[in-house]
């Protein structure tokens, strides 16, 4: 499904703060995987979707989806299969627009935006039972301007828009991290009951460790841009919250912290 | 009295479609762009050019509209494809304008039309009965004004449309949805710009020359209307931001006849134009801006 072969990443190299994170990094997700990924601060987690996702350019290596090489591809042109929530629920949605709005637009991803309509009255059914998934009673709200939503609401609508039209992919970019526990929860049970139902592949990095390993069927810690420690669904589910903290500690040490 | 309420009304009329250029990249597409001092007297210049050649006025509008969205498309260019910070990409395209202008005019500053047919004296407006000739300006330019803006409610109510708030709004969500950013600001700026050129055209026609000093103050005008407007329809959730512009202009222009008519000389224009516009920005708390930056549906 997707594989990333010999990934190389070096940060402002020739410069006094080069800093070579990547060093022929390797990962292969099958289809249907839902792989959460933890790691420290700046072991490369989140860089790594950035490659996936077109956002930051890499060194060398390449990217294949389904066995195609999407190197060259753009950042847009790579959300035809992409889908993404970042962390900043600002990021996922239009603030002044409506919440119909916002939908209308995520359900006609992948089409031409042209001179037609922006709403299509008979979506808007579809859109409001699409939003009553949520229990956040925003398929009442229509008219409301998402800008006027607290960030949870933001991020279920987020969550919601970018897995409206299918796609290959979710990239879910500590998606949770912004919200208070309840609603990180309200939002966590709704992205694996998004995943499971549309079978969708997703890369979850997260720093909630009860996340990571409560959800998904696969998890990769991270260090210093390698992979350290790869779970299968089987040896995941023997795994204890505790267990993965206590080799957290492990490298921690290693690394003289 | 009724003389200068009419005055004011076909002039706010006339850069009330400059205001709704200025619209669109103030305030939809947060985009400073400044090409408009430029945009605005070379839609003047197509037209006194056509004019004086004998052409047809209303061919004139429409060439002045192509001409406006060529040098949009050259900001969005230099901007997008050149990594060109908005502003200075707008000042770019004004500068170079300046020059282009005199050449379209025949390589003169200043161009006069002394014969020809204008939208003004022909066609449509020779048409209207006799009651009505003494307010044939103020007819053409209302029928102008409320086609433009008609239009401009209807693609801000399209998906293209939508892709337009949403690339002003955030970036971000026009990439999630596959679309390319740069593009849709590329387009923003050739409609916003032809929009602008339109202006100029309509006014040249009006007034009956082209002058290359047209253009220092009109972005300045098209920000203020637009400031303006949204900042006093900001609390009518029911108006639109085209409307709200629209009465901008006029309100600006009002203003201005009003300074004019304390006394103020011609050569203190642009001082004038620069005073209102401070005085609306002062005014204006900053709540104005993003807030007309919405779609209506």
């Amino acid at each position: 499904m997707l594989k990333l072969e010999n990934i190389c990443k070096t940060f402002n190299p020739g410069t006094v703060n080069e800093s070579t994170l990547f060093t022929n990094f390797n990962l292969q997700v099958k289809k249907g995987e839902f792989i959460s990924v933890i790691g420290s601060n700046g072991s490369g987690k989140t860089t790594i979707l950035n490659i996936i996702c077109g956002t930051i350019p890499l060194d060398s290596g390449n990217i294949l989806v389904q066995g195609q090489n999407i190197n060259k591809l753009k950042e847009y042109q790579r959300s035809k299969f992409i889908g993404r929530v970042f962390q900043d629920p600002a990021k996922g949605t239009c603030p002044s627009m409506t919440i119909l709005q916002n939908m209308a637009m995520a359900d006609n991803k992948g089409k031409p935006f042209n001179l037609t309509g922006g709403i299509n009255k008979k979506r808007i059914s579809f859109y409001q039972e699409q939003l009553s998934r949520l229990k956040l009673g925003l398929e009442d709200k229509l008219h409301v301007k998402v800008g006027a939503l607290s960030g949870g609401q933001r991020q279920a609508m987020a969550l919601l828009m970018s897995t409206m039209t299918p796609l290959d992919f979710l990239i879910l970019d500590e998606h949770t991290a912004a919200l208070d526990p309840k609603t990180s929860e309200i939002i966590m049970e709704l992205t694996d009951e998004i995943v499971r139902e549309k079978q969708l592949t997703a890369l979850m990095v997260s720093h909630n460790l009860r996340h990571a390993v409560e959800y998904g069927n696969r998890m990769i810690m991270m260090h210093q841009g390698g992979i350290v420690l790869d779970y299968d669904a089987q040896k995941k589910k023997q795994t204890r919250v505790d267990d993965i903290l206590g080799i957290f500690n492990e490298i921690s040490i290693e690394c003289g912290n | 009295m009724i003389d200068i309420l009419i005055g004011i009304l076909e002039q706010g009329f006339i850069y009330g479609i400059l205001a709704l250029g200025v619209y669109i990249t103030y305030s939809i597409l947060d985009f400073p762009d400044l090409s408009v001092d430029g945009t605005f007297p070379m839609g003047a210049a197509v037209a006194a050019i056509m004019i004086v050649n004998g052409m047809n006025p209303w061919l004139a509008l429409v060439v002045a509209f192509a001409a406006g969205s060529a040098a949009g498309l050259v900001t969005g260019l230099i901007h997008v494809k050149g990594k060109v910070r908005d502003l200075l990409s707008g000042i770019i395209t004004m500068t170079a304008l300046y020059s282009v202008n005199i050449h379209i005019a025949d390589g003169k500053s200043n161009l006069a039309i002394f014969t020809g047919e204008t939208i003004f004296n022909s066609g449509i407006a020779a048409m209207l009965p006799e009651v009505l000739q003494p307010y044939r300006a103020l007819i053409i330019s209302a029928v102008l004004i409320i086609i433009c803006k008609l239009v401009m409610d209807w693609y801000l109510n399209t998906k293209s449309g939508f892709l337009l708030f949403a690339a002003g709004d955030n970036q971000q969500v026009v990439t999630a949805l596959a679309e390319d950013h740069g593009k849709v600001k590329i387009m923003g700026l050739i409609l916003a710009n032809g929009l602008v050129a339109l202006s100029g055209a309509v006014l040249c026609q009006h007034q009956r020359f082209f002058d290359v000093s047209m253009g220092p103050g009109s972005v300045v005008l098209g920000l203020a209307a637009v400031i303006m407007g949204m900042k006093l329809f900001s609390n009518f959730g029911f108006v639109k931001g085209t409307t709200a512009a629209i009465a901008g202009a006029i309100l600006y222009k009002a203003c201005y006849a009003g300074a004019i008519a304390l006394g103020m000389e011609a050569i203190d224009m642009k001082l004038i134009t620069a005073i209102l516009f401070l005085v609306v920005l002062m005014f204006n708390t900053g709540n104005g801006k993003k807030k007309g930056g919405q779609p209506h549906a």
